[in-house]
């Protein structure tokens, strides 16, 4: 029997900036069945949307497929001409993109994007487009389904329009369908409701695909075969219990490993006592102009305390919006809070940095998510340390150096790195450089704002097993701010949990298997587990659903 | 939202008024802060100082700035320009004709070169860095390069003095035929039409390739669109706000910077006449003239805010 999908060979190249050629698909082969979901996973640069894209007989601007075909039901887009390519396009393989927020035109309504596709390839009538295209809105439980067609992109949630992007994707009935990360942008809360309309409707209409994804226990629930991709290789290949129980290749166990990160042993309960360093009293943060009762336009943070001991860890979580960033930024005299004040080693804080003497600025530093742009990119490794060993310790060169390649070897750098500037390193590098910034203060206190964000699973793994091992030589406290539960749960001592701006709840990691709050119920449930079979279990009560999810 | 719309209409309707009123207030005293005294430049040198000291009451001349902009203020509203010094015609009289004929070349010109200008910009867009674009893209900075006076110089010497074909300045009271029109109006609509295009086509050209590079675009293209359609449909209507404060730049340009063209080809437009009412010292006409141009700018500026403010979905 032949395959629906027939990858032999793709060979894919990328011209980079400097004009130099590189491989990055070498040589993978694929299969898919009618009515088979294969998953592609694998960090960032592994090439898996590259290869989910050539299905299309598609390379991003500066990639070219060079050798290879691609079969799709017995065609080969890779040789087709572009106009048959776009008569296949939309019709018998259709994508639903990542950010399905920036994939809809703004300027158009979603109801005529959503049927552009029959439009384009006339395969049926628009009034019968439109009439499937509000069947398959109620299929994926979308609100309005009669009249949510008539709004723009904007007007609509993010979850929504993911939903609607899958909408747009299945109008003309495609053979294919690719998704690519279609739940990396949302939260948690709402990924279970969009995962569970992907799935029914994958199952109702018996759709073979790709589903593209970093996040093992994501394609753990929707794909029958996984594929683990690294370096535009094929690593391992194998039905979705045999990849999670019976791995075989290492960097599938690496990545197994990641995604289930080892609890340590917490230090002794008594030890919550212990002299506090940061407490945050009643701080209110917002945005925008004062209004006449001396609030801003937009509170952001609303009432919060918390506290941090001495050598310990606070973790936030919570959804985007949440205002978890705005109170990191108050804690770190960034953003003025309006109301409140933080009180740091027994001594009241000024509210804005500007009012914090040089050596409390020293203890209280933060790192950011986007390394990217918190490095300037003109500078070097060496500039970007040095800058905090002149400023606050007022080192003189010689001392500096030394003290460089210490801070480098800390963080686990080659002291070869010093000289590159933060465009020549990795994103699991330039992370490093940017905590190792943090480090040169030699502060007390470290507010790490989901410094793992952006990186991939194995190298968040090592980014956290580094920070642990900090704190152990050098008696840090974190705050560690992130939306990833499994994170904050391997590394902090208490967690408060956060929601429009106010705290609900503080628990500890082992009282999270039972939480008190509704939403941290919820929260905690919606974390997508390994087990294949999590989502059709997991029961949710929908009135808690409905009263805290902004789907 | 339509409120929302209503309200930023508004007030940038708002701010165009203010805008206006500034204007006016800096001609009025830029014009009056020019050397020489008026009665005495009217009167000649062999005036008496009674006679200059009788006209300066007559004119209001001793009154103070503020109650003289006020009175010239209430005058251009009431459609009151005032009168010539050098000719004692009513300046309204003087500068009608005179608007009919810039605005004969502008529109001429803006007919033939927003159009040509958009398509040149937006096909560059789509078939960027092809030789098509690259060919464009030097030609445009070639002439953007060469001022208007070279370009209007080189074209009377080609076509009217080595080739004879059209007459080196335009006659536009002798035009009886389409034909007549045409010779006439040919040179000055294609050097005004070279100089106003090349920034349309660039900024065209930048504001498309911009949308062409968004995920919606890519989207469009996934879904099997053609290229025309992801042009025309996806990518065009998001770049139109910068496409038409572009377009409103360039033919701002028609109405007030063409003194280089109007006076080369001996056109009797507006900006002819006032470089005329400035070598006779002419105040009203030159105060009225610089009126114009800015009301003109305004105007077009002013429009194209409002278009880019209602094409933006967002405020739907």
């Amino acid at each position: 029997m032949t395959s629906l999908v027939q990858i032999r060979d793709l060979r894919v190249e990328a011209t980079t900036d400097s004009g130099r050629t590189i491989e990055i698909i070498r040589g993978v082969n694929l299969d898919i069945a009618e009515g088979e979901i294969v998953a592609l996973i694998g960090e960032s640069g592994s090439g898996k949307t590259t290869i989910a894209m050539s299905l299309m007989g598609y390379a991003r601007a500066g990639c070219k497929i060079v050798g290879g075909s691609v079969a799709v039901d017995g065609l080969d887009m890779v040789a087709l001409s572009e106009k048959d390519k776009a008569a296949v396009r939309g019709a018998k393989i259709a994508y639903v993109p990542q950010s399905a927020a920036a994939a809809f035109n703004p300027a158009i309504r979603i109801m005529d994007q959503v049927i552009e596709v029959v439009r384009i390839h006339g395969v049926m009538p628009l009034v019968e487009a439109r009439a499937k295209a509000k069947a398959l809105f109620r299929a994926l439980s979308l609100p309005d389904p009669e009249s949510i067609g008539d709004r723009y992109p904007h007007q609509v949630s993010g979850g929504q329009l993911q939903r609607l992007a899958a909408a747009m994707a299945l109008i003309a009935s495609p053979k294919v369908l690719i998704f690519d990360e279609p739940t990396t942008a949302l939260d948690v809360t709402t990924q279970v409701e969009v995962l569970r309309a992907f799935k029914s409707v994958i199952s109702a209409h018996r759709i073979a695909g790709i589903y593209v994804s970093h996040d093992l226990a994501v394609v753990a629930q929707i794909a029958d075969r996984i594929v683990v991709l690294r370096n535009g290789e094929v690593q391992e290949t194998g039905t979705t219990a045999d990849i999670l129980e019976r791995p075989q290749h290492p960097y599938t166990q690496q990545l197994l490993a990641a995604v289930a990160p080892d609890h340590d042993v917490r230090r002794d309960a008594s030890a919550a006592a212990a002299e506090a360093l940061l407490e945050v009293h009643e701080v209110s943060v917002g945005y925008g102009p004062l209004r006449s009762d001396g609030q801003p336009a937009i509170v952001a943070v609303d009432n919060v305390s918390l506290r941090v001991a001495r050598g310990r860890n606070l973790g936030i979580i919570g959804e985007s919006g949440c205002g978890k960033s705005t109170l990191a930024r108050a804690i770190a005299g960034i953003l003025p809070p309006f109301a409140g004040g933080v009180v740091f080693d027994g001594r009241e804080l000024g509210r804005s940095a500007r009012n914090r003497n040089p050596d409390q600025l020293r203890q209280v530093q933060i790192v950011f998510q986007h390394a990217d742009t918190a490095l300037n990119p003109a500078h070097t490794v060496e500039d970007i340390l040095g800058r905090p060993l002149t400023f606050y310790h007022g080192m003189a060169r010689r001392e500096r150096n030394a003290r460089i390649d210490q801070l480098l070897d800390m963080v686990k750098l080659p002291r070869a790195l010093r000289l590159r500037r933060p465009a020549e390193l990795s994103g699991g590098q330039k992370q490093r450089v940017n905590f190792a910034r943090a480090l040169a203060a030699d502060p007390k206190l470290i507010i790490c704002d989901e410094i793992t964000s952006a990186l991939d699973t194995v190298v968040a793994a090592a980014v956290i097993d580094l920070l642990k091992e900090l704190q152990r030589e050098l008696d840090l406290a974190y705050v560690f701010i992130s939306h990833d539960l499994s994170v904050v749960e391997a590394i902090c001592d208490d967690i408060v949990v956060m929601y429009r701006g106010r705290k609900i709840e503080q628990i500890t990691p082992e009282a999270m298997a039972r939480p008190e709050h509704p939403y941290t119920q919820l929260l905690l449930s919606s974390v997508p587990k390994l087990d294949p079979t999590w989502l059709d279990r997991l029961r949710q009560d929908p009135e808690q659903v409905r009263a805290y999810c902004q789907r | 939202m339509k409120h929302r719309i209503a309200s930023l209409v508004l007030a940038r309707l708002a701010i165009a008024l203010v805008t206006a009123i500034i204007v006016s207030f800096a001609v009025f005293f830029a014009t009056a802060m020019l050397p020489g005294d008026t009665a005495t430049i009217l009167l000649g040198q062999a005036a008496t100082p009674e006679a200059v000291e009788g006209l300066r009451k007559a004119m209001h001349l001793d009154d103070p700035a503020i109650f003289r902009f006020l009175r010239w203020l209430a005058g251009v509203v009431h459609g009151d320009l005032g009168v010539s010094y050098a000719n004692n015609m009513p300046v309204a009289k003087l500068i009608g004709g005179r608007l009919v004929n810039t605005l004969k070349l502008a529109g001429l010109t803006a007919i033939i070169a927003v159009p040509l200008a958009l398509t040149l910009g937006i096909t560059a867009a789509m078939l960027r860095n092809t030789l098509y674009d690259r060919c464009l893209t030097i030609a445009i900075i070639g002439i953007v390069s060469v001022p208007e006076f070279m370009i209007a110089t080189l074209a009377v010497l080609l076509f009217a003095v080595y080739l004879n074909w059209l007459p080196a300045v335009s006659f536009t009271s002798e035009i009886r035929t389409a034909y007549d029109f045409a010779r006439a109006y040919a040179m000055p609509v294609v050097t005004l039409t070279i100089v106003i295009s090349a920034q349309m086509i660039r900024m065209s050209r930048a504001a498309v390739v911009e949308t062409l590079n968004t995920p919606y675009v890519e989207m469009a293209l996934l879904k099997g669109a053609s290229r025309g359609r992801i042009v025309l449909r996806h990518a065009l209507p998001n770049a139109l706000g910068p496409i038409v404060n572009a377009v409103a730049l360039s033919l701002s340009y028609l109405l007030g910077g063409v003194i280089i063209v109007e006076t080369i080809f001996n056109y009797p437009g507006v900006a002819k006449l006032m470089v005329d009412a400035v070598s006779t010292r002419d105040l009203p006409l030159i105060q009225s003239c610089a009126i114009i141009f800015c009301f003109g700018f305004l105007l077009l500026t002013t429009t194209a805010d409002i278009i880019a403010i209602l094409s933006n979905p967002r405020l739907r």
